[in-house]
């Protein structure tokens, strides 16, 4: 279908999205006001801390037998208190930034899924799954992380770097012009760096990610390359790729394994122009022992997170990337409303109509035009043509998961729009070739479709579906879990549950899709049986594959490239020798 | 780690003269404090600014050298990491490639894959980091200890007692978080799950009108999700704070002891300075070595999970012609009593068996028995899971036989040279793999075909329709698995690789299904005529497709149920005989 990628094409809007995050942490606002002021508080504890040690170790080097000891210890135990109760605060500020962050992400992840489940069908047809659940489980990630760490980071650090600068100036200004240097230096130095090695990073990943693409599609088709003797020539292809690989590796790591050692140059450097003019200072008596390591202890703080700078800025874009492709689902359009006086179906008679309808996927692009089709209470449409042809646009429309562009469609004389849509949906029932099942027992399964079924209900659809005995030979019967992908079941079977599902669901009006593929026989058998069974006395929609049905059909739908080219019954078709008739010889050539 | 060894031994020159650039560079590092506190003490209280000037430049020089010193070592690090990591990888590959049936069943797919990526990817990151960090923590930790011991040992003493304590707790609290960590990620597996079933499943939980039930559910495994992660972050933000608060209290003690040494005069005052950059190297080390411990636990595993692919003995040994007697009957092909299981008694309790096979795990032969003279046709046609995909593995030799033997020309396929066995066959399996590359190296394949071959191969398997139809014809490109064709084009593509190289045997499993009667019949006739020399095995689900073969094998649960041609089947094989009437009516 058409309108592919339409959640990606959003047009940037970081301000935006930084308004919407900000929002979703609203309901935090005390929380988050409490970890502010906690961070203060265990700020000014540290800032506080390396001055009382200054006093501490200057009271401490008086010299021999000259040391106040009530004083050094006067000093030293505020700064034990300072220090700890700084300690016990970060502890608690960590664990309310994580329980806010993670709520956010809970948050952000429900109204995700519950977006999703107001979304129209066209959606999962035009977006990929793994496109969106990426969003729920990367990106929700990465903004929840940040939040967690790079906010904290944030609070915490220009506190102590405004409070470390304020004390390194009041402790000593020359050396404070000294420290100050070391920020453009490694700011400019990380942004350089930053600018020379990201190529080679993504290059590196691309690398990566194009050895593993080579290794699952050589590995997959293993049986393959040795059923044709071609082992060497993969080892050869591989050999290049995994030394690229290799060579990516060393040129974006061995470039980047240099930032390390020289922030740490920079640092010492930073220790030894202080060191070397906080002697001349000393021999000046501008400034005491003490308060040189008093300021050393300062800069230290202050350098930290300097040197981290360069990545939470980077950190906090990436995650505001991610708000945005998390905020492009949600603001996605949505199911069209029931109308305001819409009334609930009750009661169906299984009458439906369709009168001059007309509908594409896309505005402009009409596929089905001008389709009239009356189907009284109990008859059985089929619907024909080859794959990728277009049947399933008509059952998208009578369950109203697009709406027409043009005509109506009724049931029961009531135009579908007029409709709730849930009263409508529950008119069908509904067997789809991609048979659907989910992770849960086989009981959940089949009553999937009724609340409150008891377990008599649910084996007498399975025996109308003719599974019941299938079941009870399974060690769990009824119990038993089958899988998404149902690895511990059969195709066949899955179908055989899914008839159960719309058995036990007893609409008035029931869309089939009949197609079995890579089924057995005995099962096929089955399965044909049982569609029969669950087509009696319904208004039926078939997705047609068997001449049986075709034949006894009241209407057929003869549908090609999206459209409807030929409409009769069986007999009539026959005579006009147009597409059907092509399509029904082909199969006894 | 036995085996990262081998892969490392070589390399151990390089890697000691990194290790030897990062001791010197650490020790190095760790003097500079120490000169400071030379400085400070000793040399500014003389009050001559040459000397302090010299210590000064003394300070300034090692820095200079330590980074010079780190960023070389860091260099080789990489530098043996990526030669390392290469051959780790080429060696994995190679074993990988060359596994067995059952061995590809016993390690299963999924598995071998992470194998190759993620697997090698830790074990690469450690490789670099142990020689980064890895010498680096351990000597910042001793050499920071080392140093305070010499300068004081009183007050190292605190610092003695101390790290030990530290280092415990903070790998204990580690070691306790990561299987937390597991635990978040089965949640978040979880919420996954659900999302994707709804994502396909849409249809269906629109038209039951489930959304509120499915939001519930949701829900459910959302709070699931939150509980276990705050519990698992707010472990894992625990070691930072608790080193800190250690370091803490530990400079207050020295401060507090070295208060009564200076005052006795044992200790200089700026020996108290001194230490107190030292705390923070040791800090530092506590948290690298944590670091390291971590990874080395994660590569560890990883290593293994290597190690027990790459050392896996070769399966499926090509024996010697006297250890095995020459068919006992005539034929081209011979299946002389094959009994077969994917699960071998040797080896109990494997999970995803068979999957190699395509099929279920139940799935085996029973005294499988039947002769092909050369030139000859066969067709297999039975329910999913009754064997008839096995009896081509067997021929091929991806397993051996439990009992009975498989013969080519008269000679038991075991004593053939693998290679050469397997240039004889021209195979489309189901499901078969079709790579990201053009149409015409997909049907190429590596071997030696001219363009004409490649033509009448396009031409006989009714693919040059379609193939013709793109501007660049055999130059286009294939995506990934093939998904830019339509299955019936892939299943023509498939057949074309298996005819270009004419080979003596042309097997299609299960490879005309996505083609419309038509053309299934007019390639079935393209086979009579160009490939009429062939001996030809056909697998199907459709009676018309293996209708007109020699000899038609009707199987059921690993055993041969029927034998014949299709009049005598149709007389003699009611299975047979219902699977036809089953098959009329289909139109499509």
């Amino acid at each position: 279908m058409a309108r592919r990628d339409s959640i990606m094409k959003k047009p940037k809007d970081t301000r935006t999205a930084l308004r919407r995050l900000l929002a979703y942490l609203g309901q935090f606002r005390l929380l988050i006001a409490l970890v502010a002021v906690m961070c203060l508080i265990s700020n000014l504890l540290s800032l506080w801390g390396p001055n009382l040690a200054g006093s501490a170790i200057n009271e401490a080097a008086a010299g021999q037998g000259k040391v106040n000891f009530d004083r050094v210890w006067y000093y030293a135990s505020r700064m034990l208190i300072c220090y700890v109760a700084s300690s016990l605060i970060t502890i608690l500020i960590h664990i309310t930034m994580v329980s806010v962050s993670k709520r956010v992400a809970r948050k952000m992840r429900q109204n995700v899924f519950e977006k999703l489940m107001r979304l129209p069908v066209g959606f999962f047809d035009q977006n990929q799954a793994g496109d969106i659940i990426s969003r729920v489980s990367y990106d929700i990630d990465v903004i929840s992380t940040c939040l967690a760490t790079d906010v904290v980071s944030i609070l915490t650090s220009s506190v102590t770097v405004l409070g470390s600068m304020i004390m390194m100036i009041s402790i000593s200004l020359p050396l404070s012009v000294v420290a100050l240097i070391t920020v453009p230096a490694s700011i400019a130095y990380t942004a350089h760096m930053r600018k020379l090695t990201q190529p080679r990073f993504v290059k590196r990943s691309r690398a990566y990610g194009g050895m593993n693409g080579f290794v699952e599609e050589m590995l997959s088709g293993q049986k393959t390359i040795l059923s044709y003797a071609h082992e060497d020539q993969v080892e050869e292809s591989f050999d290049r790729i995994n030394e690229q690989a290799a060579q990516a590796y060393y040129e974006a790591d061995s470039l980047g394994v240099t930032i390390g050692p020289t922030m740490g140059f920079i640092n010492n450097m930073c220790l030894s122009l202080i060191a070397l003019l906080g002697s001349v200072l000393y021999m000046n008596g501008a400034i005491g022992l003490g308060s040189i390591s008093s300021f050393v202890l300062y800069s230290r703080k202050f350098s930290g997170p300097i040197n981290e700078i360069a990545n939470i800025i980077n950190e906090l874009f990436s995650a505001l990337a991610a708000a945005e492709r998390v905020f492009g689902i949600l603001d996605q359009e949505e199911e069209v409303h029931d109308q305001p006086d819409a009334v609930a179906l009750s009661h169906i008679h299984g009458d439906v109509r369709l009168d001059h309808v007309s509908f594409g996927y896309d505005p402009g692009k009409t596929i089905l035009h001008d389709l009239s089709l009356n189907a009284p209470a109990g008859r059985l449409v089929a619907i024909v043509g080859p794959t990728g042809a277009g049947k399933t646009t008509i059952i998208n429309l009578l369950m109203r998961f697009y709406d027409v562009n043009g005509g109506s469609i009724q049931v029961d004389g009531r135009d579908i729009r007029s409709l709730t849509r849930s009263s409508l949906r529950s008119g069908y029932a509904m067997v789809l070739q991609d048979t659907w099942v989910f992770n849960g027992t086989i009981f959940e399964n089949i009553a999937y479709g009724k609340e409150n079924a008891t377990m008599e209900e649910v084996v007498a659809a399975a025996k109308a579906a003719h599974i019941h005995p299938f079941i009870m030979r399974l060690p769990e019967g009824y119990q038993t879990v089958i899988t998404e992908d149902g690895g511990n079941i059969s195709k066949g079977q899955k179908q055989l549950l899914t008839i159960a599902r719309a058995m036990l669901y007893n609409a008035g009006m029931l869309i089939l899709d009949e197609a079995t593929s890579n089924v057995d026989t005995s099962t096929e058998r089955e399965i044909q049986r049982a569609m029969r069974d669950l087509m009696r006395d319904k208004t039926c929609f078939v997705i047609a594959h068997r001449l049986s049905t075709i034949q006894h059909a009241d209407q057929i739908l003869v549908v090609n490239h999206g459209d409807v080219v030929e409409q009769g019954t069986h007999a009539e078709l026959m005579r006009n020798r147009g597409f059907y008739y092509g399509l029904y010889r082909a199969q006894f050539e | 780690m036995k085996f990262l060894w081998t892969y490392i031994r070589k390399y151990i020159w390089i890697i000691a003269a990194g290790m030897g650039l990062k001791l010197s560079g650490t020790l190095l590092e760790l003097l500079i404090p120490y000169v400071m506190e030379h400085l400070l003490d000793h040399v500014v209280p003389r009050r001559e600014l040459a000397p302090v000037l010299l210590w000064g430049f003394a300070m300034i020089t090692l820095a200079v050298i330590v980074r010079f010193l780190n960023v070389s070592a860091n260099r080789m690090a990489v530098r043996s990491a990526r030669k390392a990591i290469y051959e780790v990888r080429r060696d994995l590959f190679h074993a990988a490639l060359n596994l067995s049936g059952h061995q590809m069943d016993a390690v299963g797919l999924p598995s071998l894959i992470s194998r190759m990526t993620s697997d090698s990817y830790n074990v690469q990151s450690f490789l670099q980091s142990v020689q980064t960090i890895g010498i680096r923590a351990p000597i910042m930790l001793l050499g920071g200890i080392f140093i305070t011991v010499t300068m004081d040992m009183g007050l190292a003493l605190i610092l003695v007692i101390m790290a030990p304590i530290m280092i415990a707790l903070v790998v204990f609290v580690s070691m306790k978080g990561i299987p937390l960590y597991q635990k978040v990620q089965q949640s978040m597996d979880t919420i996954v799950r659900i999302m994707r079933e709804n994502i396909t499943g849409i249809r269906v939980v629109k038209a039951l009108s489930k959304e509120k039930y499915e939001v519930s559910r949701y829900s459910h495994a959302n709070d699931e999700t939150l509980h276990r992660d705050v519990k698992a972050s707010v472990t894992m933000s625990l070691p930072g704070p608790i080193v800190t608060l250690f370091l803490n209290v530990g400079l207050t003690l020295v401060i507090l002891l070295g208060a009564r040494r200076v005052n006795d005069g044992v200790t200089q005052p700026g020996v108290i300075l001194a230490f107190l950059t030292y705390f923070n190297m040791i800090m530092m080390g506590v948290m690298g070595l944590n670091r390291v411990f971590m990874m080395l636990s994660k590569a560890n595993a990883s290593a293994g999970r290597i190690a027990s692919v790459v050392q896996m003995p070769r399966d499926l040994k090509t024996l010697p012609e006297d250890q095995c007697p020459a068919s006992p009957r005539e034929g081209f092909i011979v299946f002389d009593h094959v009994t077969f299981s994917y699960d071998p008694d040797t080896e109990k309790g494997r999970e995803d068996s068979a999957r190699f096979a395509g099929t279920g795990r139940e799935d085996c032969l029973q005294d499988i028995d039947f002769s092909i003279p050369r030139g000859g046709s066969l067709g297999i046609i039975g329910a999913t899971g009754s064997g008839k995909t096995t009896i081509i593995n067997l021929l091929m030799r991806f397993y051996d036989p439990a009992r009975g033997h498989v013969y080519l020309e008269g000679r038991d396929v075991r004593t053939w040279d693998m290679d050469t066995l397997r240039r004889r066959f021209g195979v489309v399996f189901q499901n078969d793999a079709i790579f990201a590359d053009t149409i015409r190296e997909n049907i190429v394949f590596g071997r030696d075909i001219t363009d004409e071959m490649l033509d009448t191969a396009i031409r006989d398997a009714m693919a040059d329709d379609f193939i013709s139809a793109y501007e660049d014809g055999v130059d286009h490109r294939s995506t990934i698995h093939g998904a830019n064709f339509s299955g019936g084009q892939k299943q023509r593509l498939l057949i074309a690789r298996a005819m270009a190289a004419r080979p003596d045997i042309l097997i299609l499993d299960d490879s005309s299904s996505a083609l419309d009667y038509r053309t299934d019949a007019r390639l079935r006739s393209a086979i009579r005529e160009h490939h009429g020399n062939a001996t030809l095995i056909i697998i199907a689900q459709r009676i018309s497709s293996i209708m007109n073969l020699d000899q038609i094998l009707v199987m059921d649960e690993g055993r041969i149920i029927a034998k014949g041609t299709h009049e005598e089947l149709m007389r003699t094989s009611e299975v047979y005989r219902g699977i036809q009437q089953t098959q009329m009516g289909e139109v499509d």
